[in-house]
Formats: structure tokens, sequence, C-alpha cells
């Protein structure tokens, strides 16, 4: 069953169109990856879907609703949770606050406190420590156990292994199918494809704000792939 | 000259400009939100007071209790009305919309309650003190206990900040209020909880001005100066910073008036340009604070 289904979605800041007549599907339990290079719009596309971006056009039907109209906090309250790219912890505030506004929406679930520290021992340390003075992939952890504590039926990550040493990243990824067993649907926006196709069924590459290639990675060649993300050869 | 006596009085009259400040300091820590009204506010609500008082004959320190829930109120609709409008977007509108606001209280008030000045009579209370040091130090009850006040408004807003659900809310949207949404916090709700907040305080040390001394229709921009000098001296976002703030500007112009009545405001003004120079930050201010 089709849990979320963007439909024709241009969407932008302000005069700015980042998004044209995208149209994408996602199922129940299921994890796609958004590929493409930087500044293709895989950014904007979590951010439209979580209500941070205006559409200007098209439908977003999350579990048979439209949720164009929603505000964040009430798509959240929904079940739709994004790890924002770069982080963005809440700097000031500990670890463990951190996780407390995470559960802010006190959606019920299998995620609290204790099963994302279980599932992120390296935070379980630093409760109390101010979220500024950890590592980049401690933060990272902490922006996606936040999300946890939403109890999302589908995570939005944008770029998690951004920046990160690739151990950490590959640390990071051995985590997901944790998340994804608890029946949370994935969506996983990368610019280094092979982590995002190796963790997902079904993939979109986006060139300058529109669909340039879809398809299951398995059937994907790496050609296709190299010429729909950076926009040379045949596909574009 | 009596040095002693002019610090202790210092700090008391200290306790109210943190109390002053206190608004001031919450409104631009959750929200970046400099609002130019909000000695005016405070005014608005010691007149407010003042017509309880005179209609009902009760005393001022009853009106608190009905004035202050009013300025809560006063506080969610003002941030519904008007300021949800201007949080966020370019800062020179907050300062148009704030400044604007500044001048129809002003105007309102000077229409209503012409230019005469008022006062609150508290009546004996007023008048007692207590006497140390062999009589040289001389406590007023009433500065006394504006300052315990004051600081038991602080102290209970910052464990409301620091422990409550809200308070959490509020400084996950003081750090980023784009992600504090997208985790499911309506902060236009934060925001009218902070703005609430913010007029309640600045409405008791408006009434608690005016139990003092005499206020009218135009003082709200020179009472807007002493908050913005308290926030500025202690620094952005720390509630104890501000409450230092206000003490050193009020012990600034104690000493100023002691060496000549005539230097109080300005060596309060001097202290103030002294810390933005040395300091710009403020004391307890932290880096990190854009």
């Amino acid at each position: 069953m089709s849990l979320l289904e963007v439909r024709n979605l241009s969407a932008g800041y302000g005069q700015f169109q980042a998004l044209f007549d995208i149209s994408l599907n996602l199922n129940e339990g299921a994890a796609i990856a958004v590929i493409g290079a930087n500044g293709a719009g895989k950014s904007t596309l979590l951010k439209s879907i979580a209500g941070v971006v205006d559409v200007i056009f098209g439908e977003i039907i999350f579990d048979g609703e439209s949720i164009v109209n929603l505000q964040p906090h009430e798509r959240l309250n929904r079940g739709i949770a994004l790890v924002p790219e770069g982080r963005r912890i809440f700097r000031s505030l500990t670890v463990d606050e951190n996780l407390s506004i995470g559960a802010y929406s006190r959606r019920q679930g299998v995620w609290n406190r204790e099963l994302v520290y279980e599932v992120f021992p390296m935070l379980a340390k630093l409760t109390d420590r101010r979220a500024d003075n950890l590592s980049g992939g401690e933060q990272q952890a902490l922006a996606i156990g936040r999300a946890l504590m939403s109890n999302p039926r589908l995570l939005l990550l944008d770029e998690v292994s951004l920046g990160l040493a690739p151990i950490v990243v590959k640390k990071l990824y051995e985590i997901l199918p944790r998340i994804r067993a608890t029946g949370c649907s994935l969506i996983y926006v990368e610019q280094d494809t092979n982590q995002a196709l190796s963790a997902s069924e079904y993939a979109y590459c986006l060139l300058e704000g529109q669909v340039s290639l879809e398809g299951k990675p398995s059937d994907l060649s790496r050609e296709q792939i190299a010429s729909a993300y950076f926009g040379i050869g045949v596909n574009k | 000259m009596n040095w002693f006596n002019a610090i202790i009085q210092g700090v008391l009259v200290g306790g109210l400009y943190a109390m002053y400040a206190t608004g001031l300091s919450v409104s631009f820590g959750v929200m970046r939100l400099v609002n130019l009204a909000h000695g005016d506010l405070a005014v608005g609500s010691a007149f407010i007071a003042s017509t309880f008082c005179l209609a009902t004959g009760l005393s001022p320190f009853l009106a608190i209790f009905v004035v202050l829930p009013l300025s809560a109120l006063v506080g969610i609709g003002l941030q519904v009305a008007v300021f949800n409008r201007v949080v966020g977007v370019d800062p020179s509108y907050q300062i148009v919309a704030t400044f604007g606001l500044s001048i129809a209280i002003q105007n309102v008030l000077l229409q209503q309650y012409a230019a005469n000045p008022r006062a609150l009579n508290i009546g004996e209370f007023g008048n007692r003190s207590l006497k140390l040091v062999g009589d040289d130090v001389v406590i007023g009850l009433f500065p006394l206990s504006r300052f315990v006040v004051a600081v038991l408004v602080l102290v209970l807003l910052s464990l409301f900040i620091g422990r409550t659900r809200i308070g959490r809310a509020f400084r996950a949207t003081s750090d980023d209020p784009d992600i504090a949404r997208l985790m499911g916090v309506n902060i236009r709700s934060i925001y009218a909880v902070a703005f609430a907040i913010a007029v309640t305080t600045v409405a008791l040390a408006g009434i608690f001005n005016g139990m003092q001394t005499q206020f009218s229709a135009a003082d709200g921009p020179a009472l807007l100066i002493y908050a913005f000098e308290s926030v500025i001296i202690g620094g952005l976002g720390s509630l104890w910073g501000t409450l230092c703030g206000g003490i050193i500007l009020g012990i600034a112009q104690t000493i100023g008036a002691e060496i000549d009545p005539g230097w109080k405001q300005l060596i309060g003004h001097l202290v103030f340009l002294i810390v933005l120079l040395v300091r710009p930050m403020g004391i307890f201010g932290k880096d990190e604070l854009r």
C-alpha cells in the first residue's frame, strides 16, 4: 500500500523554483533513495514533504490524505520526521533534551529514550553533554535519534553521510535496518550514490529539479546513473 | 557621601530594571524580536492599574492580580495580530511594527489620561524602612520587597525555561526555529507564550515603578532604554545576566547621583557604553549568540 505519493510537485523558495513536476511513490515499509548532484533539488524535495518549503503546484498524499496545506508540526504529528541536512541539532540543549524535543509530539510507538540509547550506544554516555560538544558522528546519531523519538512512519534522511568519516557512515547505515524493522519507511537523500542505492529498493535520480531516472537499483547500470546524475549522454 | 548606601540602593533599583528587561530578554531570546513598545506596555499597565484603583478604591497591590492576567492576554493578542507577521522576516519590519505600536500606545494613553502624571498610592507601606549599620543605610521596605519579587520572578522563569516541556521548546526554538517546527513544535504558540510572559513581567515592572514614582503617557521610551541597557550589560539570552545587568545599571546610577544628582542618568549610560566597548556580548553573554 502506498504510504507517500508525490504528484507533479513543483516547489521552491520565494521567486526561485527548485522542483519541477516531480512524482514519486513510496510503499509502506519500503526504503527509497533520492540521488543527484549538489543543487539538484533533493533537499528541497524532502523539505517540501516535511512542510518547510512552499509548494507551487502538485499534491503530496500521505496515508491517503493530502498534506500540502498542513504545517510542519502537523505533518510530524501524522508521522513524518526529517533528519535535516547538516544535522541541525539544538546546540544549546543537552543530548537528553534534544531527544525530549524529538518526543514533543507525544506520538506513541516503540521508540523511546532507552531504545535510542541502545541503538546508538555512543550517545548513551553523553546524555548530559551539551550537543555542540559532540563529534560530527555523534551529532548525526543524535539527529537520527531525535527524529526517531517522534515514532515516525516515514523517516526522511537528508545527506546522513555528509562530512563524516567512512567508518562512521558505515556504522550509521548498519543501524538503518533496525529502524526499518520497526515498520518505518525511509527516504534517503545522498550525493554518495553507492551507500544509498545499496540500502533501498527503488531509486530516483534528480537533475536540475526534475526526475532524470528512476528504477530498482539492481536494474540501473552505472552508465545510466552517471548520465542521469550529471546530465550528460543519452538519458538527458 | 555614603557609598555603601548608594550601592545598596542601586542593587534595589537594579531589581526593578531587571524586571523591565526580563521580557525584552525573553522575546529576543525566543523569537529574535526587539520590541520597541516594551516600555510603553509598562506605562500602559500602570495606567490601567491606576484606573482600577480609582474606580474600586482598592490597593494597587490588588490591581496587580487584575492587570497581570490582562497583560498576558494582551501579549497573546499582540503576538497573533502583529508580531507573528514580522517574526523571522527582515528585521526592519519588526522595527516599523513595534515602533508604530509604541507611538499608538503613547497616543492612546495621552488621549485617555492627558499628559498629567499619575502615581499608584501604596500608602504607609511606601514610607517604611529598615535602618542598618547605625542608621547609615536605610532600606525602604517597598524597594526591598520589589527586589525580592524580581528575583523570585527570575527564579520561576528560569525554572520554567530550564525544566519544563514548554521551556525546552523555548530553547529549541531559540536555537533553530525551523528545526523546532519540524520536530513538532508549534512555534506560533511558543511565541504567544513567550510574548505573554514578556508583557506580564513588564506590566509588573510598570506597576512597581508607578508605586514609587510618577509616570506619564510619554515615559515608555525612557523605560525601554533602561531595559535595553540591562539586557546588553548582562548579555543577551541570559536571565541571570539580565538581573546582573539591571543591578550594575542601578548601582552606576545611584553612585552617579551620589557624586552629583545631575549625573545619575549620565553615569548609567556611560557604564553601558563602556560594557558595549569592552565586552559587546555582555558580561554573561555567550559568543554563540547571534
